[in-house]
């Protein structure tokens, strides 16, 4: 589906992401984990095409990514927090979406189950923060995208419509599209992901599926298993105790050879 | 539609309804339907109007614009995630804040005009007046697009935002005042004319007196001006010159959407 090679990008004297891979398959749920300023951002800013990276290449259905940003027609993207212009009703907002995107199919599931129609006269700018993330969410999904891009999808929404809303990319994943997702919630990752690629300090250091780093790290929980990851990789950096000191990585935090997803 | 007129609609629809650019219509129209009621005649509001227009209008066209654009990044974002070139999402993010600020000008300063349109007031000193208020908007509302997308501290902007208007509308004044004393031996009058052109306040103040028939307001880069180029030209230069103010920052805002990081 997605395919990103070496990528690397700087800003100012800071290296954000250091010769990063990762292949997003069809059909399939990544979970991109990392701790915060690990890079997850950038890399999805990069995807996205709003970021561009200083090396490496970035390919969709095989083909490079256009500068133009066609591309972005096969994507939809759920940022971490939705914010539209205040004084714009949630029609105008849906409304401005789906005709700057003229001829494509359209899904109104997650339209319905978010009772959109009952909000669709409101001023943005009345709305809660969950239900602002329900619009977001309902245009991530609205255009049947065979890749969506989730930042935080459930972070401030109430437990019923975080349910509808895992069980929406549980559906999209069925119909064997893909799905990048970034969540500081292991739990929920759990239950979605088939596939893992963990970023620290802009570089890749495990990129497979879940039951691979599981058995890697020994751990029984998705959650274990990247805490033990950020605990190996913060352990040198807190501490300059002599038994720290002599830390060494163990071998799968070398970060993964290309395509290994 | 295009992707332009679909994002200035938005902008438009939005901005329409801001209560700021509500009250700032209403205060343009409140204060010249003051000077009216209290016994101006036309080309009295017109003067009392003008120097508010050259003092506020920068000053809100720069911090609300700089506010604004800040304020509309993650949308901005949102919208640049779709399948849309960034170039004409530019042009409908920029005009979606530059024309509901023009036009709250000229709904506010020119609706009093045509109530009192008995009042006096030439047809060409109204339409140089609200003229000289929508170039400024533009060029003003380009400077704060420019201003926000190159700064991404909000509060280092909103600074820059004000510096720019301090800069053309007081520290200007000074340095002219400044350069004619210190330098009254000289011949002085290419320099300030030149030094004139730089500032599109004082550019859009003398287009419209140019257009009014008093002198004694030009001051002295105005009575410069019009020494120099005479009435006709004079209105070509000045316009030229404000045109060139919108422009220029203009297209360094886009040049800086198009290849900035978001």
């Amino acid at each position: 589906m997605i395919t990103l090679d070496t990528i690397r990008k700087r800003f100012g004297s800071l290296d954000v992401l250091q010769d990063v891979s990762l292949a997003v398959r069809p059909g399939a749920v990544t979970a991109l984990v990392g701790p915060n300023g690990s890079g997850k951002t950038t890399l999805i800013k990069i995807v996205l095409g709003l970021t561009r990276a200083d090396v490496g290449t970035l390919h969709v259905d095989g083909q490079p990514a256009d500068e133009a940003g066609a591309y972005r027609r096969v994507i939809g993207y759920m940022p971490q927090a939705a914010h539209f212009p205040s004084n714009l009703r949630v029609g105008d907002v849906l409304d401005l979406v789906t005709q700057l995107r003229p001829g494509e199919a359209t899904d109104d599931d997650l339209a319905r189950a978010f009772e959109m129609h009952a909000i669709r006269d409101k001023f943005v700018g009345t709305l809660s923060g969950g239900t602002k993330q329900k619009v977001n969410a309902v245009i991530a999904f609205m255009f049947r995208p065979s890749l969506l891009i989730l930042d935080e999808p459930t972070a401030g929404l109430d437990p019923l419509s975080a349910n509808v809303l895992k069980e929406k990319i549980r559906s999209v994943r069925r119909e064997g599209r893909s799905v990048l997702i970034t969540s500081h919630i292991m739990t929920e990752l759990e239950t979605l992901a088939d596939d893992v690629a963990f970023l620290c300090d802009g570089q890749m250091r495990f990129a497979g599926s879940v039951a691979a780093l599981l058995e890697r790290t020994g751990e029984r929980s998705l959650e274990e298993a990247i805490a033990g990851l950020m605990r190996a990789e913060r352990a040198p950096k807190l501490s300059t105790a002599p038994a720290v000191a002599a830390f060494t990585p163990t071998p799968w935090l070398s970060p993964a050879p290309k395509g290994a997803v | 539609m295009n992707v332009i007129s679909l994002v200035l609609q938005a902008g438009l629809r939005d901005l329409s309804r801001n209560r700021w650019i509500v009250a700032y219509a209403l205060c343009f129209f409140a204060i010249a339907e003051g000077l009216f009621w209290f016994g101006g005649t036309g080309p009295q509001v017109l003067l009392s109007l003008l120097n508010l227009v050259l003092l506020v209008l920068p000053l809100v066209a720069l911090v609300f614009g700089t506010i604004h654009v800040y304020s509309s990044r993650e949308f901005v974002e949102l919208l640049l995630a779709q399948p849309v070139p960034r170039r004409e999402l530019f042009v409908g993010i920029y005009l979606g804040l530059a024309l509901p600020l023009a036009g709250a000008f000229i709904v506010g300063a020119g609706v009093p005009f045509a109530i009192h349109a008995g009042a006096g007031a030439s047809a060409g000193g109204v339409v140089a007046l609200l003229g000289a208020g929508v170039g400024l908007s533009l060029a003003f509302a380009a400077i704060a697009t420019w201003i926000a997308l190159h700064t991404d501290d909000r509060l280092k902007g909103v600074g820059l935002a004000l510096g720019v208007w301090l800069a053309t509308t007081v520290v200007y004044d000074g340095l002219v005042l400044g350069a004619a004393a210190a330098f009254g031996n000289y011949p002085l009058e290419r320099p300030l004319l030149a030094l004139m052109l730089t500032n599109p306040v004082d550019v859009a103040r003398v287009l419209v007196l140019t257009q009014l028939d008093v002198s004694a307001l030009m001051g002295y880069t105005g009575a410069l001006f019009q020494h120099t180029f005479g009435t006709s030209l004079g209105i070509g230069v000045a316009a030229a010159a404000l045109l060139s103010w919108w422009v220029l920052p203009l297209g360094l805002a886009g040049r800086r959407f198009l290849r900035r990081d978001f």
